[in-house]
C-alpha cells in the first residue's frame, strides 16, 4: 500500500488544477464529479492505508525526492506515518468527502461552482501534505497552503466588500501566528541544523534540560503559530468573522480540520512541549482561558454561524487545554469526536440556511422540528455531543480532558474548575441554539426539501458522532503513557452532571418559560454586558485602537510620502533650475556671442588676476 | 623707418577699413572694405618677415575666400530691401552695450600685451623653412586640415546642392 | 636699426583692437552674411597675433599655425555659405533671430 502514499494528497491537487484549468467550461456535474471523486478516492486510499496498519503497526517513512539542499538545509519531500498522522488523514479525507458530498447540493446554484471545488480540492491537498509530512519545512507549505485556501474560501462570495474584509481579517491575523511559528522554525533549526520532526524531537530531548531558557522560546513560538492557526487567545477573533464563507466551508475548514492545525502542530511536537513546562502552562492557560471567553460569547450570539463559530474556539480550547496538561491522546481524540459533531452541527445550520433563504438569525427560526426531522436530529445529536452529555462521543473526550486537567500537579483544580465552567456554559449555549431554532412557533417556513446528498452526510456525520467515543485510537505507541491516578468519585460525577445542569437550566429558560427568558440571552444590543459579549469581548475594538488605528495613521502619512518630499524637493529645485536655464537658451545667436564674450572676460579676469597670486609664492 | 611708417599706414587702414566693413548696410560694400583691409595685413605679415604668409594671405583670403562671399551674395541677389533693415538694426541701444563689453575685453587683452617687448621681426623666415616644418613635424596637422577641407567640401556641397536643386 | 624696426607689441595690439572690432560685429549684426565676416575678421587677428609671434621668434612655426587657420577658414566659410542659402530658403531670411527654433 505503502507506494500509493502520495496519491493521496495528489489527487485532490490534481483534482483542483483540473477545475482551475477549465472551470468555465465543464458541465457542474462533471465538476461535481471530479471535486468529490477525487477526495473521495484519497478516502478509499486512505481508509486502505488505515487498515493496513491496524493490521501492522510499522512506522511508515517514504521519501518522494529531495525538496531543496542549501548548506545544512536538507528538506525533502516525504512523508511520515504514524498512529496520528492515520487519524488525521482519517478524518480530513472522510468528512472531507462527506463535506464535498454535501456541497455538490448546497452550492448547486452557485454561479463559481468549480472554482469553489478547485479551492476546496486544493485545501485538501494542503492539509494532508500538512499532517503527512516528515519535516517541519514541508509542514509549513502546507500550513500556508491551508491559510491560502481558507482566505479564497472565506473571501468566496467577493462581491460583497465585507466578506473580502473577513478574509483579508482571517488571512492576516492567522499571519501573524505563521510568522512566529517561522521563527520558531529558524530558532530549531540554528539549534539543531534539521528541521526532520523525528530526529528534531530526539536531539531535542537528548541536549536539552527541562525548562531551558531556548527551548520555552522555540515551544512559544510554535504556539503563537499553532494558536493563530486555531483561533486561541489573542488571535481568536478572525474565525468568527471567517463565517462570511460558504457554511461548508466553514464546516471543513473552520471546524474540522484546518482549525485543529494547531493542536495536531503541538501534539506532533509534544516530545519537544514536554521539554519546556512553561511552555505547556501557557497552552493549558490559554486553552481554558480562551474556551471560557469564546463559551461566554456564544451565549448571546444571534447568528447561528457565529454561535457555531465561538463554539469551536470554545472545544479547540479543550484540546490546548489538553496538551497543556499534558494528556496528547485526549486531545486528538476530542480533535476526532469534535471534528465529527461540529461538522455535522456546521453541516446542519448549512442544510437550515439553505432551505431559510439564507436566514441566519436563530430568532427568526423556531418550531423547525416538525419540517426538518432529519436536520433535528443531526441537530439534537450534535447538540448533545457538543455538550457532552453522557454516552455521546463528546462526553467521553470531555470528560478524559476534564479528568486529566483535575490531575495535574500544580494548577490542577483549577484549570478543572474552569473547563467545569465552561462545560456548563457550553450546554446552555447548544441548547439555547437546539431550543430556539427547532421549538416555539414558526417564524420562517422552509421552501424545499434537502436532497440525498444533504441528508447522506448528516446521517453519516450523526451515526460518527454517537459512536465516535467508542473508537481507540492507534496512538498508544506515540505518546507517552499516563500513570492515571484514579480520581475521586464526586470529581467523576460533578464532571457528569454539569452538562446535565446545563441543559436543564436551557430548558427551564427557554421550553418551559420563554416569557422569563432574560433579555440578557435574547437580545444582546439592550444590555452593556452582553452587548459585550456579543461583541467577542470587544477585543476586535480593543485590537482596532492599539493595532490597526496608529497603523492606518501611520500608512496614512505615508501615503502622501514624507521621506520622498525631500527628494522631490531635489527634483524641484532641479526643475526650476531647468526653467531658469532655459531661459538663457533663447535661440538668438547673439545672445550666445554675447554670453560667450562674458565668460571669456571673466577668465581672462582671472588670468589677470591669479598669476599674481600664485608668483608671490 | 620706412618699414615703421609702412606699418602704421598699413595698420590704420586695416583697422579703418575693418570698421568700415562692420557698420556696412550693403553686403558687397563691406565685402570691399574687408578685402582691402586683408590687403593691408598681408602688408603687415610682409612688413614682419613673413613673405609667404602675405602672399597666401592675397591669394587664398582675398582671393579665393572672399570671391566665395561674393558668389554667394549674388546668388542670393539680397537686392536694396536688406539695406533699411540692416541701418535700423544698427542704433545705439542696439551696440552699446556689446560695445561695452568689447571695450572690457580690450583693455583687458591690451593689459596683457602691454608686457611685450621686443622687436616683431627677427629676419624673414623664408618658405623653404615654412615647408620643411610643414612637412616635417607638422605633418599630422597637414593631414587634418586636408581632411577638414575635404569635409568641408563635402558639407557644402551637400548643403548647396538641395538648394540648386528646389529653390 | 633697432629702434626702427617693428615693435611687436604694435602688432599685437593691431592684432588685440581687429579681434575686437570683429567680435563687436559679431553680437551686433543679425544678418548673418556679416556674422560670417567677422568670424572671418576674427581668425584673421588671431593669425597675425600668430605670425608676429613667428617671426619674432624667427621660427617658421607661426606660419605653420597660420596655414592652418587659413584652412580652417576655408572649410567655416564653405559650410557657412552653405547653410546661409539653406536659411535664405527656409526663412526667406538672412535675420539669424527668425532661426531661434533651438530655444530650450
Amino acid at each position: 500500500m505503502q507506494e500509493f502514499i502520495w496519491l493521496i494528497p495528489l489527487l485532490p491537487l490534481l483534482s483542483a488544477i483540473f477545475l482551475m484549468g477549465f472551470s468555465s467550461k465543464l458541465p457542474p456535474n462533471l465538476v461535481a464529479c471530479f471535486g468529490t471523486g477525487s477526495v473521495g478516492l484519497s478516502a478509499f486510499l486512505t481508509c486502505n492505508l488505515t487498515l493496513g496498519y491496524l493490521k501492522d503497526p510499522d512506522l511508515l517513512t517514504v521519501t518522494l525526492w529531495t525538496w531543496m539542499r542549501v548548506s545544512d538545509l536538507n528538506a525533502n519531500v516525504g512523508f511520515h506515518i504514524d498512529g496520528l498522522t492515520i487519524v488525521m488523514m482519517m478524518i480530513i479525507t472522510c468528512v472531507g468527502f462527506l463535506i464535498h458530498l454535501f456541497s455538490c447540493e448546497f452550492m448547486a446554484h452557485d454561479k463559481s461552482y468549480a472554482r469553489y471545488f478547485a479551492y476546496l480540492n486544493m485545501f485538501v491537498s494542503a492539509m494532508l501534505v500538512l499532517v503527512m509530512s516528515d519535516n517541519l519545512l514541508l509542514l509549513y507549505l502546507g500550513w500556508e497552503g491551508v491559510g491560502v485556501c481558507s482566505y479564497l474560501l472565506v473571501g468566496f462570495w467577493y462581491q460583497h466588500s465585507s466578506n473580502g474584509r473577513a478574509a483579508r481579517k482571517a488571512f492576516i491575523v492567522t499571519r501573524i501566528g505563521d510568522t512566529a511559528m517561522m521563527l520558531g522554525l529558524l530558532v530549531l533549526f540554528t539549534e539543531f541544523r534539521t528541521l526532520d520532526i523525528q530526529s528534531l524531537v530526539s536531539s531535542a530531548q537528548a541536549r536539552w534540560q527541562t525548562g531551558e531558557f531556548i527551548s520555552t522560546l522555540a515551544c512559544l513560538l510554535l504556539l503563537a503559530g499553532a494558536a493563530g492557526k486555531s483561533a486561541q487567545f489573542p488571535l481568536h477573533t478572525w474565525l468568527p468573522d471567517a463565517m462570511a464563507g460558504p457554511t461548508p466551508v466553514s464546516a471543513l475548514i473552520h471546524a474540522a480540520t484546518m482549525v485543529t492545525a494547531g493542536v495536531y502542530l503541538i501534539a506532533r511536537m509534544h516530545g519537544l512541549f514536554i521539554i519546556s513546562p512553561h511552555a505547556l502552562l501557557a497552552i493549558a492557560f490559554i486553552g481554558v482561558g480562551t474556551s471560557l471567553m469564546a463559551a461566554f460569547s456564544a451565549l448571546v450570539q444571534t447568528d447561528i454561524k457565529r454561535i457555531l463559530a465561538y463554539s469551536t474556539i470554545s472545544q479547540i480550547g479543550y484540546m490546548f487545554l489538553a496538551l497543556g496538561v499534558g494528556a496528547w491522546g485526549a486531545a486528538v481524540f476530542h480533535l476526532m469526536t469534535h471534528a465529527f459533531f461540529k461538522a455535522l452541527l456546521f453541516l446542519g445550520s448549512g442544510a437550515i440556511i439553505h432551505c431559510l433563504h439564507h436566514e441566519h438569525d436563530i430568532f427568526k427560526m423556531g418550531g423547525l422540528w416538525r419540517r426538518m426531522p432529519i436536520t433535528f436530529a443531526s441537530f439534537l445529536i450534535g447538540c448533545s455531543a457538543l455538550a457532552a452529555l453522557p454516552f455521546t462521543s463528546g462526553f467521553f473526550s470531555k470528560d478524559l480532558i476534564l479528568l486529566s486537567a483535575y490531575q495535574l500537579k500544580e494548577f490542577g483544580p483549577i484549570l478543572w474548575a474552569g473547563g467545569l465552567l465552561g462545560a456548563l456554559v457550553t450546554a446552555l449555549y447548544s441548547f439555547r441554539l437546539v431550543f430556539i431554532v427547532f421549538f416555539g412557533p414558526i417564524q420562517t417556513f422552509p421552501d424545499k426539501e434537502n436532497g440525498w446528498k444533504i441528508s447522506l452526510p448528516l446521517i453519516t456525520l450523526c451515526i460518527l458522532s454517537l459512536i465516535g467515543g467508542y473508537f481507540t485510537l492507534p496512538l498508544n505507541s506515540l505518546f507517552p503513557i499516563e500513570q492515571m491516578r484514579h480520581p475521586a468519585l464526586w470529581v467523576e460525577v460533578v464532571s457528569i452532571i454539569t452538562p446535565l445542569l446545563g441543559v436543564l437550566i436551557a430548558y427551564m429558560l427557554f421550553i418551559r418559560g420563554p416569557t422569563r427568558v432574560p433579555k440578557l440571552l435574547t437580545s444582546p444590543h439592550e444590555n452593556r454586558l452582553s452587548h459585550f459579549l456579543f461583541l467577542g469581548w470587544k477585543l476586535d475594538e480593543l485590537y482596532d485602537r492599539i493595532l490597526v488605528l496608529p497603523y492606518t495613521h501611520l500608512t496614512s502619512i505615508l501615503l502622501h510620502e514624507p521621506i520622498d518630499k525631500l527628494y522631490n524637493a531635489v527634483v524641484l529645485l532641479n526643475q526650476k533650475l531647468h526653467a531658469l536655464f532655459s531661459l538663457s537658451q533663447s535661440g538668438h545667436m547673439r545672445w550666445y556671442v554675447v554670453s560667450i564674450v562674458i565668460g571669456f572676460i571673466m577668465l581672462l579676469g582671472i588670468a589677470i588676476t591669479i598669476p599674481k597670486g600664485l608668483s608671490q609664492w | 623707418m620706412l618699414e615703421l611708417t609702412l606699418f602704421y599706414i598699413a595698420s590704420i587702414v586695416a583697422l579703418s577699413a575693418t570698421v568700415l566693413a562692420m557698420t556696412r548696410t550693403n553686403a558687397i560694400h563691406a565685402l570691399i572694405y574687408l578685402i582691402v583691409s586683408l590687403l593691408a595685413i598681408a602688408v603687415i605679415f610682409f612688413l614682419i618677415g613673413a613673405p609667404f604668409a602675405a602672399a597666401l594671405e592675397i591669394v587664398i583670403y582675398a582671393g579665393a575666400i572672399m570671391v566665395l562671399f561674393v558668389f554667394v551674395i549674388m546668388m542670393l541677389n539680397l537686392g536694396e530691401r536688406g539695406d533699411a533693415r540692416e541701418r535700423q538694426l544698427l542704433q545705439p541701444n542696439v551696440w552699446l552695450g556689446p560695445a561695452i563689453l568689447s571695450l572690457i575685453l580690450l583693455v583687458e587683452l591690451l593689459y596683457l600685451i602691454s608686457t611685450v617687448e621686443g622687436p616683431a621681426s627677427s629676419g624673414s623666415v623664408s618658405p623653404k623653412s615654412v615647408g620643411l616644418a610643414l612637412f616635417g613635424p607638422y605633418v599630422i596637422a597637414v593631414e587634418l586640415a586636408s581632411m577638414l577641407l575635404l569635409s568641408g567640401l563635402v558639407g557644402s556641397y551637400h548643403l548647396g546642392r538641395r538648394f540648386l536643386e528646389r529653390g | 636699426m633697432q629702434e626702427l624696426t617693428v615693435p611687436l607689441n604694435h602688432v599685437l595690439f593691431v592684432s588685440t583692437l581687429l579681434f575686437t572690432i570683429g567680435m563687436l560685429g559679431l553680437m551686433i549684426r543679425r544678418n548673418i552674411i556679416f556674422i560670417l565676416m567677422s568670424l572671418e575678421v576674427m581668425l584673421n587677428a588671431s593669425a597675425l597675433a600668430f605670425i608676429a609671434a613667428g617671426a619674432h621668434w624667427g621660427q617658421p612655426d607661426g606660419q605653420v599655425i597660420f596655414l592652418l587657420i587659413l584652412s580652417v577658414a576655408a572649410a567655416e566659410v564653405a559650410v557657412g555659405l552653405g547653410l546661409v542659402l539653406q536659411i535664405q530658403k527656409r526663412f526667406k531670411t538672412l535675420d539669424m533671430d527668425n532661426a531661434n527654433r533651438m530655444r530650450g
